[in-house]
């Protein structure tokens, strides 16, 4: 039998290739320019992030590297999502390059886009293993860039805390992959769900073994998304880390978790998608975590004075109504699960640009202290209030489509026999989505309320200003006019075996 | 006439807002100005409406002025499609010349007067969106949208306890929303294909099984009651209209309350006959309650905007005890009736309130006495509007309870509708009461010596109010004309 070498194609990975290539060439720049260029880096790491959304937008659809890597609608969805989120995070650390990491800029946006890589590999991958790869390359530049403040004891806490959370979450992810490994004898995704149907098929049983798989696998990448209970480093990693990271971190890093787990659950664990053919039912103990997340988030971010902290366990509960869509196992689900990260990313990264410059200017993050902002900068005011409307999901934002859309789904799939418990998923995320509103509110209490006057004039830097002006064209568009981007995330479920009807 | 006029209806308002947002903060009476104006444009779109859907189409029970459906998200089946029949029309009429009067009563905000003005006009657009869309997710749109500017004007130019009342405001509205929510969504699924226009699923609802109308009606009938407020959801609306501004509690008074009603005679009423047959006792019995209870409350009350609050959960009673009684043409009637006549005189209360309160910065009962004869002319409207709302008989206020009264005896139990009776017995006595105590009796030189009587600015802002609780009170047959037709395809619809 003749070997055959397996076509490499590198191609579909150009995007990926020149992003690596350019965060090389940014920490270079920084040395050779003797780290004075300060702005310089941070806009040439810009344009590296628009010329690969611009290759991504040429790359063509399909196999690599035996199956190993595939470019496919969610994979190029997701991408435009850490791409995105990439951009407008860099473009939120201006104020911080110039004032506190002034000599390690190079580093700074140059293991921000490292992360960007893994990311992106990560949504191709197809594979178990490429999958943890992807998953390890996205988050250990993420654990330098929490702890990037050194000489600030709540950045180096935050970023031990996220080690050796992220860590010991990585290793059991991986004894659960060699469970699945053990069990089917691949690491294909596609192989795996065959010889998972088969086994079950024929044995009817397949026992402990998979469902301690299961469980580690959830821990893991639970950690990974701040699912409770694995969340308690978000709050203090979101408050300790420096802002554009955490800003990174709630969306690049969520969504890297969200495209693991969804290729390890939905495409790898549940066969078929038919309650006959899989031999486990996964969305039970996820819908549970979901609902724990939607409440504990909810719940607990109303006591938040600290608006990092807030947005912390707001982040949790994003995570909780992007679950909904996972747990519905359904083609409409996961397209409303990619749409709402989608719709996220604009509202939260702008939302946090305007945190960043704030904090830059006034040294704090105190809700307290954005009292009467209104007055003295209303466009910032008017702004940071369209993202927090959007977050809490209130119509014509795009946040409101994608919880309409993310319920849509659940109710759709809950009739059908055997999913009754995705009403009480819904319920819980309807009822806190009120709560969600106290807190987002009580922002813009503060800044519009108040009667005096804030004694801060915040005038947003030029990147800053384009990063809220590219959120708010977001929410708002998006929320008026969503259907192209629908339409793509329609496309998304394609990768799991489903085709929207 | 091919303008897309309801289109224009929103439209005007959001154009109004941006240019309000353009001028300087400084020039706060070219804000003013150009706030008002702007919305005397959707005032005469809706009087037009008004007039040639009374003239053309008001022998028969289609929409008219439809615009759509146009596909606006075709991956969800969302379309933009708009008309309206005799149950909207004196909606907008309604909304359109509460929001301008509003706007005239608010001249004298002075602090953030381009943030007042553009949020006023935002929630004009969405009040005259609400009444207009006849897709499901277009109608939530505008029934969210409102609550922001809503939010913001009890928020920031609210009085003492602004920020409670605000929050608590946002937060039931949006506590009923959520209901509605996954009621749309169970019959967006359960449609076939699905579909989120209003009209089909009027038609297709019925079939439903029983208890899955029973599931959506409730649903939505908490969402529709909280904004009404029938009792026991009523707790936001003491709060919410005390802290607002006299010309927002107006629109809330005026028209918002009305959306529930509104919302509950387009949607679920005739979606859910079978459920609606089952629990229309309870219904009734809700609105009895809401009567009664308003009423004695009224009656306890110090402050005089509380009182005219809590008058509104009474009568809004009376249309919810209509409303039980669906089958009776005369009682749908009289709810339509009250809701037109209840913004009317509310409205017209609250800026009469407001009045005194600005000169006398207090609103309370017991400090005021006498002042008959130092305001003649205020009296003159505030006992006139009090006597409409008490339901003195030539004035519109007679004409709905009256209505109401007739067709529930008809369609409901006796024994409720003669202790809801007792309602217009307590209402004389909460409003007589007001009256002697603030305009009868003793009047303090020393204190309110200075009070000067009603100026033209406001008198401009009541007086077509009194012109039409009058004229529907002693000529109300065109009013009926112009919703018979659609009344009684309604009372068609839910006898299914």
């Amino acid at each position: 039998m003749e070997l055959q070498l397996p076509d490499l194609n590198l191609r579909l990975m150009a995007p990926e290739l020149f992003l690596f290539a350019w965060a090389l060439v940014v920490m270079t720049f920084d040395l050779t320019t003797k780290r004075v260029r300060g702005d310089a880096v941070g806009y040439l790491t810009m344009i590296g992030i628009a010329i690969t959304g611009g290759i991504l937008a040429f790359t063509d659809q399909g196999p690599g590297f035996g199956n190993m890597f595939y470019n496919d609608p969610m994979a190029i969805f997701f991408k435009m999502i850490f791409l995105g989120a990439a951009f407008m995070a860099v473009g939120s650390s201006f104020g911080i390059t110039r004032q506190k990491i002034v000599n390690h800029r190079g580093e700074f946006y140059g293991l921000m886009l490292l992360s960007t890589v893994g990311m992106m590999f990560l949504a191709s991958s197809n594979e178990l293993l490429t999958i943890w790869i992807g998953l390890e390359l996205t988050t250990i530049p993420l654990f330098v860039l929490a702890a990037f403040y050194k000489d600030n004891k709540l950045s180096v806490e935050a970023g031990l805390k996220y080690f050796i959370v992220g860590a010991f979450s990585s290793a059991i992810m991986l004894y659960g992959l060699s469970f699945l490994y053990g069990l089917t004898g691949t690491t294909d995704l596609l192989q795996l769900k065959l010889n998972l149907a088969t086994t079950h098929l024929t044995f009817r049983n397949i026992g402990v073994i998979l469902i301690a798989a299961i469980v580690m696998l959830i821990a893991g990448i639970g950690f990974k998304l701040g699912l409770p209970p694995f969340h308690q480093w978000v709050p203090d990693v979101y408050e300790g880390a420096p802002t554009p990271v955490a800003a990174f971190l709630s969306i690049g890093s969520k969504a890297a978790g969200l495209v693991a787990f969804a290729k390890v659950f939905v495409n790898g664990l549940s066969a078929f998608h038919s309650v006959d053919m899989s031999p486990n039912d996964w969305g039970k103990l996820a819908g549970i975590i979901a609902i724990a997340a939607l409440i504990l988030g909810n719940t607990v971010a109303i006591r938040q004075t600290n608006i990092k902290r807030m947005l912390g366990y707001s982040s949790i509960a994003q995570a909780g109504y992007i679950m909904i869509g996972m747990v519905t196992q359904s083609a409409l689900g996961l397209s409303a699960m990619a749409f709402y990260v989608f719709a996220y990313m604009f509202a939260n990264m702008g939302a946090f640009a305007i945190v960043a410059a704030f904090e830059d200017k006034t040294g704090s993050c105190e809700i307290k202290s954005y009292a009467g902002l209104a007055k003295t900068s209303p466009l910032v005011a008017i702004c940071m209030t369209i993202f927090l409307l959007s977050l809490a999901g209130i119509p014509p934002l795009a946040g409101f489509l994608a919880k309409y859309f993310v319920f849509a789904a659940a109710i759709k799939q809950a009739p059908v026999g055997g999913n009754e418990w995705l009403y009480w998923v819904v319920g819980a995320g309807l009822i806190t989505a009120v709560f969600s509103l106290y807190y987002y509110a009580n922002v813009i209490k503060q800044m519009y309320f108040s009667k005096e006057e804030s004694p801060y004039r915040l005038g947003l830097q030029a990147p800053a200003m384009l990063v809220v002006m590219i959120g708010l064209a977001g929410v708002l568009v998006f929320g008026l006019y969503p259907e192209p981007i629908l339409r793509f995330a329609g496309d998304v479920p394609a990768i799991f075996g489903f085709y929207m009807p | 006439m091919n303008l897309p006029l309801l289109t224009l209806l929103i439209a005007f308002p959001l154009l109004g807002m941006v240019l309000v947002m353009l001028l300087p903060k400084e020039n706060k009476w070219a804000i003013r100005w150009t706030a008002t104006g702007i919305s005397i444009i959707p005032m005469l779109l809706s009087f037009w409406i008004t007039w040639d859907y009374f003239m053309n189409f008001a022998s028969s029970s289609a929409m008219a002025y439809v615009e759509g459906p146009y596909e606006w998200i075709p991956t969800l089946n969302v379309q933009y499609f708009l008309g309206v029949d005799g149950i909207s029309v004196p909606m907008l009429f309604l909304t359109g010349l509460l929001s301008t009067l509003s706007l005239l009563a608010s001249f004298n905000i002075e602090n953030r007067v381009k943030e007042y003005f553009a949020y006023f006009l935002l929630l004009e657009a969405g009040m005259m969106g609400v009444f207009v869309a006849l897709d499901f997710f277009l109608f939530y749109v505008f029934w969210e949208i409102m609550l922001v500017p809503m939010y913001f004007l009890i928020g920031i130019w609210g009085g003492p306890r602004k920020e409670y009342a605000a929050i608590k405001f946002f937060l039931y509205t949006l506590f009923g929303s959520i209901f509605m929510l996954v009621s749309i969504l169970i019959l967006y699924f359960t449609s076939e294909p699905h579909t989120l226009n209003m009209l089909t699923l009027i038609q297709t609802a019925p079939a439903l099984g029983h208890s899955l109308q029973m599931v959506c009606f409730i649903f939505f009938f908490v969402a529709f009651a909280i904004k009404v407020p029938v009792w026991p959801f009523h707790t936001w609306l003491p709060d919410a209209h005390v802290e607002a501004p006299t010309a927002v509690s107006v629109i809330l008074a005026g028209v918002l309350l009305k959306m529930g009603t509104y919302a509950m005679l387009r949607i679920s009423w005739p979606m859910f006959p079978e459920a609606l047959r089952t629990l229309s006792f309870w219904i009734a019995l809700l609105g009895a309650i809401g009567i009664i209870y308003g009423a004695l409350v009224s009656m306890a009350q110090k402050d005089l905007k509380k009182l005219v609050a809590y008058s509104s959960v009474s009568h809004m009673g009376y249309c919810m005890l209509a409303l039980g009684a669906f089958s009776s043409v005369t009682a749908i009637a009289g709810c339509m009736f009250q809701m037109v006549s209840h913004g009317l005189i509310t409205g017209a209360l609250f800026l009469l309130v407001g009045v005194l309160y600005d000169r006398a910065h207090t609103r309370e009962i017991a400090a005021f006495g006498g002042l008959g004869a130092k305001l003649p002319v205020y009296t003159g409207f505030m006992v006139m509007f009090g006597m409409a709302s008490l339901g003195l008989p030539g004035m519109s206020g007679f004409v709905s309870e009256f209505m109401i009264f007739i067709g529930a005896f008809q369609a409901l139990n006796k024994v409720l509708v003669g202790i809801s009776v007792l309602g217009v017995v307590l209402g004389a006595a909460y409003i007589l009461r007001m009256v002697q105590n603030v305009f009868l009796g003793e009047f303090d030189l020393a204190r309110w010596g200075g009070l000067t009587d009603i100026n033209a600015r406001e008198l401009i802002t009541v007086a077509p109010l009194a012109l039409l609780t009058l004229l529907i009170g002693i000529y109300p047959r065109p009013l009926e004309q112009l919703m018979e037709a659609t009344l009684q395809n309604l009372v068609n619809l839910m006898a299914r």
